[in-house]
């Protein structure tokens, strides 16, 4: 199974609490990046080592985040 | 083909919000728009929103709202389904608006089982005015009107309000929830949507007081925040089911 | 037309049934309390709303709920707890809602007494809350008169979008008087596209508010609000001439005072003093134009406005006619209620001042 998941990174505002319930902590705030209302937002560094559980999306305050899941590749 | 494990919810209106980095306001919004969504609700819900951070929810949910003065939003909505008892309604109040100058109002609704849902948003301090003191500010948290630190002779203890309002007859269903973790998340949706539910069977007042952090004004990070609810907080207001009159039947 | 013998105050309430009204929300207070009694029993009749809130403030925000949701709600009480009820009101006006409010008077400040009075005159047509904003004043002086203005009340409140308050006085609430019901024919519904009925198909939510953080988008506010009023004054303002034609002196007085001023301009007819009645009955917007045409008349030598206050709406008589009369003033307060004889006393002392 492969997971995506997306960020509206214009909208993050860099709160960290998507990155506190990553199961895998494949989430972690890009402090090279700086969107446009100032925050680093989140993203996610290792794609393949996501489980696609969601949580990250279900916590996000503004629904930044979008979750989705792939076949597997028979 | 792709499934979408989340994304955001129909019960949204697709804007930003206001809201400070981390604010659980913008969590609780979604677990009643999804339970909203889930419930089919969106075209028949009225919201009454609060003086408080959340004076905006009528641009954020995707049901019709109603600003109400400070802590009258219960008066509201008793008007609104008393005269309109088929449509889903629901007050959304922060500790001042409900337990501080709004507390005549929720008392009598819940005494009076009035048919509507109170999600009430504890987050022990006043959040839009800049951090003063609420009646639910816990003893020795510091504010901008306790700035020593809340004291018991001075200020007296806070008001634990999902126990007080369940003495009344009227209350139906009160639960007390957080958001600070996956597990509690969960709980939290499944008390909302029971709140409602139990609403549109007409079973009587339901409320669900929702720890919450407001990380600006305890002057910590989100996350850190999300920790303090868990560890402090849920000390002084136990979570769990306070009232079920259901499971009693 | 068969007449009936009817309490004022359940007389008003039985006209705001008929009126169509859905909701009513209250709370005792003296002299209006038959007014919540009433409608306790008659609103279960007619499978309608009746709440008895916890107080006057729950009510008010209890109306503002149930107008919001497009019902056609209203509240009762008497001068303390219309103080409380100002907040809501500025918020209906602020949200620009139909409701029907009825004030009767008592003597104040304060708790003061339950006697009538129309001390609250200020508070009704200058401020009924924070902020610029009016509601339309309606001043009965009897209880056909209250009857009648009530369907009034709740067609102008729908017709635009305004709080509209009955200012009576415990006096009206109180005593009874043979009155008939008039079959009158209802005023076309008014649409409410704004409502919080739920958004069904609408296609968009609609959120009943009255915050405007924007001074920008609320300055456009108020100046539309401005404007309505504007509007609201160039209809037909309400009032009653009686023996004016010829009078030497224009009693000015409103509500139960009006009908003790006539008391003692009859009489004076009989002395050969000629004293008319100018009786405003829409007490906001004030009958200005009508009022200066009235007083402005060669043969008024004087003006004599009489109140149950220390002298509240003789400042609009007086911004009114701009000094182009004298204008004197009598009234008694604290719940005094003046008499017939007091006034004449008045009339004959002002008449012969202005001889000298």
């Amino acid at each position: 199974m492969k997971a995506k998941v997306t960020f509206n990174l214009d909208r993050c505002k860099g709160c960290g609490l998507c990155v506190s319930v990553c199961p895998k902590h494949i989430l972690s705030l890009d402090e090279t990046v700086t969107n446009v209302k100032g925050y680093h937002p989140s993203g996610i560094i290792d794609q393949d080592k996501c489980i696609a559980c969601g949580n990250c999306a279900r916590i996000c305050p503004d629904s930044v985040i979008t979750v989705e899941k792939f076949p597997e590749d028979k | 083909m792709s499934q979408i494990v989340y994304q955001r919810s129909a019960g949204l209106q697709d804007v930003e919000t206001h809201y400070c980095p981390g604010c659980h306001h913008g969590i609780i919004h979604k677990l009643i728009a999804e339970t909203l969504v889930e419930l089919d609700l969106c075209a028949s819900a009225v919201g009454i929103c609060p003086v408080g951070c959340a004076v905006y929810a009528g641009n954020y949910l995707n049901c019709d709202f109603i600003e109400a003065a400070h802590g009258r939003a219960p008066a509201v909505a008793t008007g609104v389904k008393r005269t309109r008892p088929n449509l889903p309604v629901f007050t959304y109040q922060g500790d001042g608006d409900l337990a501080a100058i709004g507390a005549a109002e929720i008392m009598h609704a819940a005494m009076r089982g009035e048919k509507f849902t109170t999600i009430f948003v504890n987050n022990a301090i006043y959040g839009m005015t800049g951090g003063q003191m609420a009646p639910t500010t816990l003893e020795g948290q510091k504010s901008t009107t306790s700035q020593l630190g809340r004291d018991r002779q001075h200020h007296g203890l806070p008001v634990r309000m999902a126990e007080l309002l369940s003495t009344l007859d009227g209350m139906a269903y009160a639960e007390r929830v957080c958001v600070a973790d996956m597990p509690s998340l969960h709980k939290a949706k499944r008390a909302i949507k029971k709140a409602f539910t139990l609403q549109m069977q007409g079973i009587g007042f339901t409320f669900v007081e929702v720890l919450s952090t407001c990380p600006t004004n305890w002057g910590m990070s989100p996350v850190a925040a999300g920790q303090w609810v868990k560890d402090t907080m849920t000390q002084y207001y136990p979570l769990g089911v306070i009232k079920d009159v259901e499971g009693t039947l | 037309m068969q007449k009936e013998l009817w309490k004022g105050n359940e007389a008003i309430a039985e006209a705001a049934v008929r009126a169509g009204c859905d909701a009513y929300f209250g709370y005792p207070i003296t002299p209006q309390n038959e007014i919540p009694e009433y409608m306790s029993r008659r609103m279960q009749e007619e499978n309608r709303v009746f709440v008895q809130a916890e107080s006057e403030l729950a009510a008010i925000n209890m109306v503002y709920g149930a107008a919001a949701a497009g019902m056609r709600a209203m509240t009762s009480s008497s001068s303390p707890g219309i103080s409380l009820k100002q907040e809501g009101i500025s918020y209906l006006i602020g949200a620009e809602l139909p409701a029907v409010i009825v004030n009767m008077m008592r003597g104040g400040p304060g708790l003061g007494t339950i006697q009538p009075s129309q001390s609250d005159y200020f508070q009704a047509t200058r401020s009924p809350g924070h902020g610029d904003g009016h509601m339309i004043v309606l001043a009965p002086s009897g209880i056909q008169e209250a009857v009648d203005l009530m369907q009034d009340s709740f067609d102008l409140a729908d017709r635009w979008r305004t709080p509209v308050m009955m200012l009576a006085d415990g006096m009206i609430g109180q005593m009874m008087e043979p009155i008939a019901w008039k079959q009158r024919p209802a005023a076309p519904a008014v649409d409410k596209p704004w409502a919080t009925t739920g958004q069904g198909e609408r296609g968009h939510t609609n959120f009943v508010t009255s915050l405007r953080l924007d001074s920008v988008d609320n300055e456009a506010f108020n100046e539309a609000l401005q404007q309505k009023y504007a509007d609201i004054g160039r209809q037909k303002t309400r009032y009653e001439e009686v023996d004016c034609e010829d009078a030497e002196l224009i009693l000015v007085a409103f509500g139960t005072t009006a009908r003790i001023a006539l008391s003692a301009a009859r009489k004076l007819r009989q002395e050969g003093i000629r004293a008319g009645l100018f009786r405003p009955i829409t007490l906001w917007p004030f009958p200005t134009l009508a009022l200066q045409q009235v007083a402005g008349r060669p043969n008024v030598r004087a003006v004599l406005t009489v109140e149950m206050s220390a002298g509240q709406m003789v400042e609009d008589v007086r911004l009114a006619l701009c000094g182009a009369k004298p204008v004197h003033f009598f009234g008694r307060t604290g719940g005094m209620i003046p008499e017939p004889a007091q006034v004449a006393q008045e009339i004959r002392r002002i008449l012969k001042e202005e001889q000298a």
